[in-house]
């Protein structure tokens, strides 16, 4: 039929015109736009001036330092929470559901959620007065404790976040075949065994793209840690967004998402040449 | 007891840990938010409230801006899911029906749009809109909200075309449907369900996103770019009623949409 030639790619061209307008485009201009300064000229010069600035080091560190943190976390979690729901015990479907919840969480309501636990009359300095650990509040959001700033912001990620690991995994856990499983029950593996002889080498492709989906996630990390530590610690994607609405300079902005997306592509590179995903399990 | 009878003991102990971590700081907000001012700033603060007080959340909801962003960011919501929808429903149903030259390569590039960090869409879409007017408009917003939506609503989408049975459109093509009307008769019935709960997961992704709105709007802030301005001049109380009224609506809307989303992502994933 001539008509079931043409007519997918009728129904594609809206999705690609509007991801060509909308999405490529964009990028092409963010790269020509970090290329440039205020000026108009082109040059180093905004590059130049991210470098330069005194949250710049601070920012790469700590966005590394908290991916680096966070996403070990996130992919234990969840495959710890994968797997008791592949139990299929009775009430699993409620406990899915439960951790499901993150999902429509935004990284900002998770970033004021965690704030009414660590914040000076927090709920934890609350409780930790009730059992008589201390007497005074402990201020954990100010500079003399970078570690408690830290902590509280790689607590709310791992809070917000493991859900979309979790999800990627269960669906994972769910094509391997039952008779695998069995078969290894009759040669008498135990739990344990079948887990790290089974279970885990074929859930291999999911946890991939779990880890390339969280890591690049992670690169852009910005409300939560905006909310929980204002610019105590800077990370990229927020000094993109203080160089755009503070300093009115797009141009140093679009520097450092080029340096995220930079980041974000040549791990993905990575984790592609050393992993191995095939692609059609990244959804 | 023997170890086999411990089994699911361990089992369902491990299950409430982990879902109790996941429900104690919706509580323990939920608490702050009904926590009457002054008690919320006294030392030592009492775990429970004496008495739940609606002074906080009305704090929030009389500031100047929040009910006016509360309505933009609805609006942006509504207005996303007309787009997404309208442009990501035809690539899916695309994607999940015919085989065509090329399907492999858009699959990979749908995927591909994932890789891109926010910023650097915002940023360039802020110069732009500058220029042609959309700047700080409900659908400036809405369009760089779809940008970011159309991967998943695509691949979501594809899979609940999917889960329609191709046998019963041809049947009705067979019978005399041409292939509109059995679009209309047979799958789009049979794929309502789920393309709501698309248009659902749709809405909550723009409703909680923080960055683009944050770049895309001066005056016509949604409440997440209002929250994120105010957060350094606002007091605590403020901020705390302020994550609980953006977390509850997206957690109504996750409930609602609870049946499908494993199911969604799980054939996403296939």
């Amino acid at each position: 039929m001539l008509q079931q030639r043409w007519l997918p790619y009728l129904l594609l061209a809206p999705a690609i015109l509007f991801l060509m307008l909308v999405l490529a485009l964009p990028i092409v201009q963010a790269v020509l736009l970090s290329f440039q300064s205020p000026g108009g000229s082109f040059g180093l010069e905004s590059f130049r001036r991210m470098v330069i600035d005194i949250h710049f080091q601070g920012a790469v560190r700590n966005t590394f330092l908290l991916t680096a943190l966070v996403v070990p976390l996130q992919v234990t979690l969840a495959i710890a929470i994968a797997l008791l729901v592949n139990t299929r015990l009775p009430g699993t479907a409620t406990f899915l559901y439960v951790c499901a919840i993150p999902l429509g969480i935004s990284d900002l309501a998770a970033g004021l959620v965690w704030l009414s636990i660590f914040s000076e009359r927090g709920y934890l300095n609350t409780i930790l007065h009730a059992i008589g650990l201390i007497d005074r509040p402990v201020p954990y959001l100010s500079y003399e404790h970078p570690a408690w700033l830290f902590a509280s912001v790689v607590l709310a990620e791992v809070w917000r976040a493991t859900a979309i690991v979790m999800v990627i995994l269960v669906a994972g856990l769910q094509l391997i075949p039952r008779d695998y499983l069995e078969t290894a029950d009759v040669f008498g593996a135990g739990g344990w065994t079948k887990l790290r002889m089974v279970i885990l080498p074929l859930l291999k492709p999911s946890i991939q793209a779990a880890l390339i989906i969280r890591t690049i996630l992670a690169f852009q990390v910005f409300a939560v840690v905006l909310a929980l530590t204002g610019r105590i610690i800077p990370v990229l994607a927020g000094e993109s967004y203080f160089w755009y609405a503070l300093y009115r300079n797009a141009h140093v902005a679009s520097a450092y998402a080029v340096v995220i997306m930079a980041l974000s592509a040549t791990l993905t590179g990575f984790y592609l040449r050393l992993l191995r995903v095939r692609e059609e399990q990244m959804g | 007891m023997t170890r086999k009878a411990l089994r699911p003991f361990v089992l369902y102990l491990l299950m409430a840990v982990i879902g109790a971590w996941v429900l104690a700081p919706l509580v323990l907000i939920t608490l702050a938010t009904f926590t009457p001012q002054l008690e919320l700033y006294r030392w030592p603060k009492a775990f429970l409230p004496s008495r739940f007080s609606g002074e906080t959340l009305a704090f929030f909801l009389t500031t100047e801006g929040v009910l006016r962003a509360t309505f933009m960011s609805l609006l942006v919501g509504i207005l996303t899911i007309g787009l997404a929808m309208a442009i990501g429903a035809p690539a899916g149903y695309a994607t999940a029906r015919f085989s065509f030259r090329g399907k492999d390569a858009f699959r990979l590039a749908i995927l591909l749009t994932r890789m891109f960090p926010v910023a650097i869409l915002a940023i360039p879409l802020a110069v732009s809109f500058i220029k042609v007017g959309l700047y700080d408009t409900p659908l400036g917003v809405a369009i760089a909200h779809t940008a970011l939506a159309l991967p998943i609503v695509i691949l979501i989408t594809t899979s609940v075309f999917l889960g329609v049975p191709k046998d019963l459109e041809e049947a009705a093509i067979t019978l005399g449907c041409t292939r509109l009307q059995a679009f209309l008769k047979i799958v789009l019935p049979l794929a309502l369900p789920g393309l709501a709960a698309a248009a659902m997961f749709t809405f909550v992704l723009s409703w909680n996103e923080v960055f683009a709105a944050t770049i895309l709007t001066v005056r016509n802030r949604t409440l997440p770019a209002l929250v994120v301005y105010l957060l350094g001049l606002s007091p605590l109380n403020f901020r705390f009623a302020g994550g609980f009224f953006m977390v509850v609506p997206a957690l109504v809307v996750m409930f609602m949409i609870r049946r499908y989303l494993t199911h969604l992502w799980g054939i996403t994933i296939r």
